[in-house]
């Protein structure tokens, strides 16, 4: 059986009785769990859990684990979430014992080297960001950008101002929005001009002595840079207005701009897609919160401070937002975005936003016959394009997403941004080279051609997949989260 | 395109508003339900509640995204479509029928005047509204 057609669960592979331990006798006096616990967390009946040998488990796993679809194994250009490679120099140092087994709880003394790499990985990214301060806490950046919403909204509190909204441009990802809410304010939309560009005059018209902060993308979602970002800074900050940038697309303005030099007073950081720390299942993400100098008061705490040639982890700091994540943030993230800054230093930083905008701007051009695209190049690190030309002939976007995994890709992040009609998002990196970039062009040309040909191949697909098209709006509507044994 | 009703008025954010007698009726537009694509949620407020024009007054969510419902007009929400919840597949099927959202007894008359007419919600349609 080959890897692509093994659909087994785990409880598939049960059979009564197997076991895949062993344990000796107990040689210690047992009690009846009744007699521990009370009676309301008692089972009526043993969980349903899966027999099966060590061998069972081992093959099932390696099995599983040969499905897997991952940067290190294929072209990975989801829009907006910046999928490089991820240099294996990272693991390396994350897995020094110094550093791997330190316990976060152990003395400032014995914690230097750990404490160092932190405040040095602040500094560089304030540097890299023109920030005056950087808080690693957050864990991801929607953690970031509440980090952030928090501090503005301290900072305006300590001024003695009570401003209760903040503007969202409807091009947005969708966790500006959540963040702002979940950090009591209210989220006023400000629509788009048709490129993705804010339309100043709605901007102005939206700007009041209420407004808190004014959160963007740069370059915003449509992977293109805001012509009039300082005019924008300057208009919000006439009014008193924060402006947070979103920096899920840092990747673009590496060592060419800084967001703290355009006027921005706070941003984030996703290490996870800027600075090669791993996505999801490699580990978990770190988004980092840079803000000027009129903020820091308000970082989460503690911070990590210098005397001399030491390092403490400072609790003292009145006006603080408090304490966001468990310890001192994804700290196994921090060495391996240490690490990628170390190793590439300030060239080759810049040589990144180069060569991801050259990518972008590379596959851009090579669709633009076949697909419409969303605003005219040049772009910046990423290119939307849109299928409604394919749409008129029955091919939707997401037709054209499942046909692309049966060539060989992942697909792009479709139907964002939300102001594009059945938008495509292409975001190649840098670390893709021009035969990866032209071998994903030619499929996505093919599959425009079999539009015009032969739709039901575009409509079909996938076929080459472990499973093919799932009924996502039957699994949306009537969610079945748990396994239970098929019927007999 | 789409099937725009001539009877009705439209928002800008691709809401319908349906006169009958003192009250309105509201629903989303089938260019909406398109755009959306298959509805898979969709959360209302409470009859008693209070519409204001141009806010938030509910959430459609769908395979694609997320959109908040905007009021056409203010005023007291003084009937639901309480099988939408259980039913959201309705409105794909009959955005402007079955697929009904709310009824709202306007306090304020003067806004009606203020929605588009068909032709002018179809010309925003045909400069690509979004």
């Amino acid at each position: 059986m080959s890897a692509a057609s093994y659909d087994k669960l785990i409880f598939e592979l049960s059979s009564p009785g197997r076991v895949a331990y062993s344990l000796p006798e107990s040689d210690v006096p047992t009690s009846d769990a009744r007699s521990l616990l009370p009676e309301a967390y008692l089972r009526a009946e043993a969980p349903r859990l899966p027999e099966v040998s060590e061998f069972d488990v081992v093959r099932h796993y390696s099995r599983l684990s040969q499905l897997n679809y991952g940067v290190d194994t294929h072209f990975y250009p989801l829009g907006s979430c910046t999928m490089k490679y991820n240099p294996k120099i990272n693991e390396d140092m994350a897995r020094v014992a110094g550093f791997a087994r330190l316990h976060p709880l152990a003395p400032e003394a014995l914690s230097q080297g750990a404490l160092r790499l932190m405040h040095e990985l602040a500094a560089m990214l304030a540097e890299i960001a023109g920030m005056d301060a950087v808080s690693l806490q957050p864990a991801a950046g929607a953690q970031g950008e509440l980090a952030g919403v928090l501090m503005i909204r301290a900072y305006h509190a300590a001024r003695g101002e009570k401003r209760t909204k903040v503007l969202v441009p409807d091009s947005a990802h969708g966790t500006n929005p959540a963040s702002t809410a979940l950090a009591g304010y209210e989220v006023v939309e400000v629509k788009s001009q048709p490129n993705g560009e804010v339309d100043l005059d709605e901007l102005a018209r939206h700007l009041d002595t209420d407004v808190a902060a004014f959160m963007i993308t740069v370059p915003n979602t449509l992977g293109m840079f805001e012509p009039r970002i300082v005019e924008i800074t300057e208009l919000c900050h006439a009014k008193g207005v924060q402006v947070y940038m979103d920096g899920a697309n840092l990747n673009a303005i590496l060592g060419i701009t800084r967001p703290g030099d355009l006027g921005f007073d706070v941003c984030h950081f996703n290490l996870h897609k800027t600075f090669t720390t791993p996505h999801g299942g490699g580990g978990p993400g770190a988004g980092p919160v840079g803000v000027k100098a009129h903020l820091e008061p308000f970082l989460p705490v503690p911070v990590v401070t210098k005397d001399g040639d030491r390092y403490a982890l400072d609790w003292k700091r009145p006006q603080s937002i408090g304490k966001l994540q468990a310890f001192w943030g994804n700290f196994g993230m921090h060495v391996r975005a240490y690490t990628y800054i170390r190793t590439m230093g300030a060239d080759g930083l810049r040589s990144v936003a180069d060569n991801a905008i050259l990518n972008a701007n590379y596959i851009m051009k090579r669709l633009e016959k076949a697909y419409d695209v969303a605003v005219p190049g040049p772009c910046m690190h990423e290119c939307v394009v849109s299928a409604r030309r394919q749409k008129k002939l029955g091919v939707t976007a997401t037709d054209i997403a499942k046909r692309l995994l049966d060539l060989g890709f992942y697909a792009p992040s479709t139907y964002f941004p939300l102001i594009v009609e059945e938008a495509l998002m292409i975001e190649p990196t840098e670390t893709e080279a021009k035969e990866t970039l032209d071998a994903f062009c030619d499929a996505m040309i093919q599959i425009a051609r079999e539009t015009e040909t032969s739709p039901q191949v575009v409509q079909d697909a996938p076929v080459t997949t472990p499973v093919r098209r799932l009924d996502q709006t039957r699994a949306a509507r009537e969610p079945d989260l748990r396994w239970s044994p098929a019927a007999k | 395109m789409p099937h725009v009703p001539k009877e009705l008025r439209y928002t800008r954010d691709h809401e319908w508003a349906k006169r009958e007698d003192d009250r309105v009726r509201v629903g989303i537009t089938a260019y909406a339900a398109e755009q959306l694509g298959d509805v898979v949620f969709v959360e209302l407020p409470k009859v008693g509640a209070t519409a204001t024009a141009k806010k938030p007054f509910g959430v459609v969510e769908s395979v694609k995204a997320v959109s908040d419902l905007f009021a056409p007009v203010s005023g007291e929400i003084v009937e639901v479509n309480t099988g939408l919840p259980q039913a959201p597949e309705t409105v794909n099927a009959d955005p402007y029928g079955r697929g009904w959202m709310l009824v709202i007894a306007p306090s304020h008359k003067a806004e009606w005047a203020q929605l588009l007419t068909a032709e002018q919600y179809e010309e925003f349609l045909a400069q690509g509204a979004h």
